[in-house]
């Protein structure tokens, strides 16, 4: 990109409201001409105190928090915040309410990289066919969501000690028919865009963050992955059961955002493999145990960890002793996936500035919390 | 020039020739008010026929409705289906909300420049179709340099998003203001390059000469210089920003480009003159490439008029069909595809094209057979050369597989053996 015209340098603001920041996120770039050779990352927008105003509530109230701050893997969500407790409290959880966990994790993983994949790809410009495409699959999971606990996107189903309801009556039919289809449309979604010249063009080489950057950034998820670090902690911290069941971790090659387009469409592959273990081996017996309305761990700290759809997605609770958390704070992915932003972006075009924040896949829900 | 059988006749009902029931109307118009009368007529009735027959219906319903409703089966949804019968007035309905919104003005706009914008844009839209010959004889004004009208109106519009984007006060609208400056620039030389090869051919700069030309020799320009239409296509693509390469009005780059700061009709006049723009493309693609009114004899019993409808409604799919598949490419990358790609290969086509038609000429060969072999023997070339010119400037397709490595194990960065492939 050394060959642009020099000129006189300018301010542009992409965002807060632009089409494709994914929510009301600034990159405040200083252009020269097409060239972007300052960025400055401004959020806070949507900033609505969820860690304080989680140290007023109990344990069992803040659940519905926790679906807002990234609202597009609320079930991650909650579910990293219900360990986060039970390792606080010390409670166990039974094999059945492990499994529905597990696959209500991962159908909400294949939800969210529905709209991370089909959302990357408008950004480069494939006018919206990849996204209407990526939505009408993820219609299918979210009704799976409606069918459970009634709501499609802020779930609120995980409960400290298990789930808020079992599994309705023809769930694991309906969840088999959906798997057995969901292949067909990654394929799909292949034919049209992992092989198209112009797709390769515009995201190969594109962003490129060596292993090294990723991991002194401290990414996780896709992107972590993208950059060649086998790194996925439903293998390196298992929780919920996930020894139990056989799947493989896709890497990246150079860590540009063609792989991380890549690496999520073989994640979904795998998603829909460990759904289809669960679904088989899904034990009978209660899907929670009992816990006391008023909930008082011990005084304490602890941190869970779940591998979100964005990457280790971390609660971190103090307890005094009462029925509401000394100090909640989220380890939200996107936030820190974030702070590789402007290595990836000064240099480049404008034009790549949005593919690269499409590859990144934020949600700002998550980032301001 | 030889006898031809134009379809002109007596009979004013014969609807293979429309222009025998305008002429019916003109005889009328003469004998009631004399010259002056059939003088003042004559453009009403052109302009009125291609008005009924071509423009409202494919503006309104191929353009808007169509398009609409085509892309949204693509992307498996309905698309527009309230309003009217299989939501055919959706076109209408949107017309009267363009109509009825405000039409907002920023501050610090030069409302000069940006109010003359849309003005601008519009005008040549509609000329453009005058030069279009529907028939043998239906044409509104068949003037002998036609391919240099076209050339010259359809670079008109430039001026006017220019004009938009710099009347904008708008940082994005200014963004898509040179972006389409510059893409005009470096499209504009090969799509002369290979009109000028189609010009070579015939010997002639007229459009409805062009379609005479092919119609007597049995064979369309397509198949003489296939890649002089892929250039075409691809050349009037960036011209009118249609997807692929809408860089200028990118809509998750640059919010929408010179349109930013518009609204209401101001906006509608620009939305609706892009679709006339690429409708008067296809005009010209199925004109020049696809051999105008004529199907190898066939008008003679189809109106020809019907046959180039459709001919321009396939060449429109496509526009259609790449807006609804394809991403966009980047400006630097659209420009060295303009300029390191598309340029030698335009000249390599127009040169061929000279050489042959010389050969035509020198040799005095009459059979038109000869331009079947010279067809083949371009389609190879052009092959060859888009193969290996690719090859030369480095161009390699599977460096990096499609597919991520799959591992089982955790910890750590894993390298990758390029020598070894995926999986």
């Amino acid at each position: 990109m050394s060959n642009f015209v020099h000129g006189e340098p300018f301010v542009i603001n992409i965002g807060p409201q632009h089409p494709s920041t994914h929510g009301v996120f600034r990159i405040k770039a200083t252009v020269d001409g097409e060239q972007i050779t300052e960025a400055e990352m401004v959020m806070g927008y949507l900033h609505r105190s969820m860690e304080k105003l989680a140290e007023e509530r109990t344990y069992t109230q803040n659940i519905p928090f926790t679906d807002r701050t990234d609202y597009l893997s609320s079930m991650a969500n909650n579910l990293g915040y219900c360990l986060a407790v039970e390792k606080l409290a010390g409670i166990d959880v039974p094999e059945r309410g492990d499994a529905i966990r597990v696959i209500m994790a991962e159908l909400q993983r294949l939800a969210s990289h529905c709209m991370a994949v089909g959302a990357f790809a408008n950004d480069t410009g494939a006018w919206q066919t990849p996204v209407m495409w990526s939505f009408r699959e993820r219609e299918k999971i979210l009704d799976l969501f409606e069918m459970t606990c009634g709501a499609r996107l802020t779930c609120n189903y995980m409960r400290i000690g298990g789930v808020a309801f079992d599994l309705p009556e023809g769930f694991v039919e309906k969840t088999r028919e959906i798997m057995a289809s969901f292949p067909a449309f990654l394929d799909e979604m292949e034919g049209l865009l992992s092989g198209n010249e112009i797709f390769i063009t515009r995201s190969r080489n594109v962003g490129t963050l060596p292993p090294e950057s990723a991991i002194s950034s401290s990414l996780s998820g896709p992107m972590l992955r993208a950059s060649g670090v086998a790194w996925d902690l439903r293998r390196a911290d298992p929780y919920c059961g996930y020894e139990k069941y056989d799947f493989d971790i896709p890497i990246g090659y150079n860590g540009d955002c063609y792989d991380r387009f890549i690496v999520r469409l073989e994640e979904m592959r795998q998603s829909v493999n460990i759904v289809n273990q669960a679904l088989d081996s899904l034990p009978g017996g209660p899907h929670s145990t009992e816990v006391p309305l008023s909930l008082r761990p011990p005084a304490g700290e602890a941190y869970a960890r779940v591998e979100g759809s964005r990457g280790e997605l971390g609660y971190y609770l103090v307890s005094d002793g009462g029925p509401a958390p000394f100090r909640f704070h989220i380890r939200p992915p996107s936030f820190i996936n974030l702070s590789a932003l402007r290595e990836m972006t000064v240099g480049g075009s404008v034009a790549d500035a949005i593919v690269v924040l499409g590859s990144i896949d934020v949600v700002v829900g998550e980032i301001d919390r | 020039m030889e006898e031809r059988d134009s379809l002109a006749t007596d009979n004013w009902w014969d609807l293979r020739d429309l222009s025998n029931i305008a002429g019916e109307i003109l005889d009328l118009a003469e004998r009631i008010g004399g010259n002056e009368l059939a003088f003042i007529v004559s453009p009403i009735i052109g302009f009125v026929a291609a008005f009924l027959i071509f423009i409202l219906p494919t503006q309104l319903f191929l353009g808007v409705y169509g398009e609409r409703k085509i892309i949204g089966r693509m992307q498996s949804r309905y698309g527009p289906n309230r309003v009217g019968p299989f939501g055919l007035l959706q076109p209408i309905a949107d017309a009267v909300k363009l109509l009825t919104k405000e039409s907002y003005t920023p501050r610090g706009a030069d409302i000069l420049v940006m109010y003359t914008a849309p003005i601008v844009f519009v005008a040549p839209a509609v000329m453009l179709m005058a030069v279009i010959p529907f028939g043998p004889n239906m044409v509104i004004a068949d003037i002998p340099v036609a391919v240099l009208y076209f050339l010259a109106m359809a670079s008109f519009p430039v001026i006017a998003s220019f004009m938009a984007g710099w009347g904008s006060n708008n940082k994005y609208s200014l963004f898509g203001a040179m972006r389409i400056v510059a893409m005009t620039l470096s499209y504009e030389v090969p799509l002369v390059l290979v009109l000028l090869g189609t010009v070579v051919i015939t010997g002639t700069m007229s459009l409805q000469d062009m379609v005479w030309w092919q119609s007597d020799n049995n064979i369309w320009l397509v198949f003489i210089a296939p890649v002089a239409l892929v250039i075409f296509f691809i050349a009037v693509s960036a011209e009118l920003n249609r997807t692929p390469v809408d860089i200028a009005e990118a809509e998750s780059e640059i919010v929408a480009g010179y349109l930013t700061e518009y609204s209401g009709m101001k906006w509608g006049l620009f939305y609706g003159m892009d679709i006339a723009y690429a409708l008067a493309s296809a005009c010209f693609a199925a004109t020049i490439f696809f051999g105008g009114w004529s199907l190898f004899g066939l008008e003679q019993w189809v109106p020809p008029w019907i046959l180039f409808i459709v001919k321009v409604y396939a060449f429109y799919f496509l526009f259609i069909w790449t807006r609804g598949t394809l991403p966009r490419l980047r400006i630097d990358q659209l420009m060295k595809f303009a300029w390191q790609f598309m340029l030698p290969l335009a000249a390599l086509n127009l040169l061929l094209l000279a050489v042959q038609r010389l050969i035509v000429v020198e040799a005095e060969i009459e059979t038109s057979a000869i331009w079947w072999l010279f067809g083949g023997i371009n389609l190879i070339i052009a092959a060859a050369a888009i193969y290996g010119w690719a090859k030369v400037l480095g161009y390699r397709r599977d460096e990096v597989p499609e597919r991520p490595r799959l591992v089982k194990e955790v910890g750590g960065y894993v390298p990758y053996d390029s020598s070894k492939g995926a999986r």
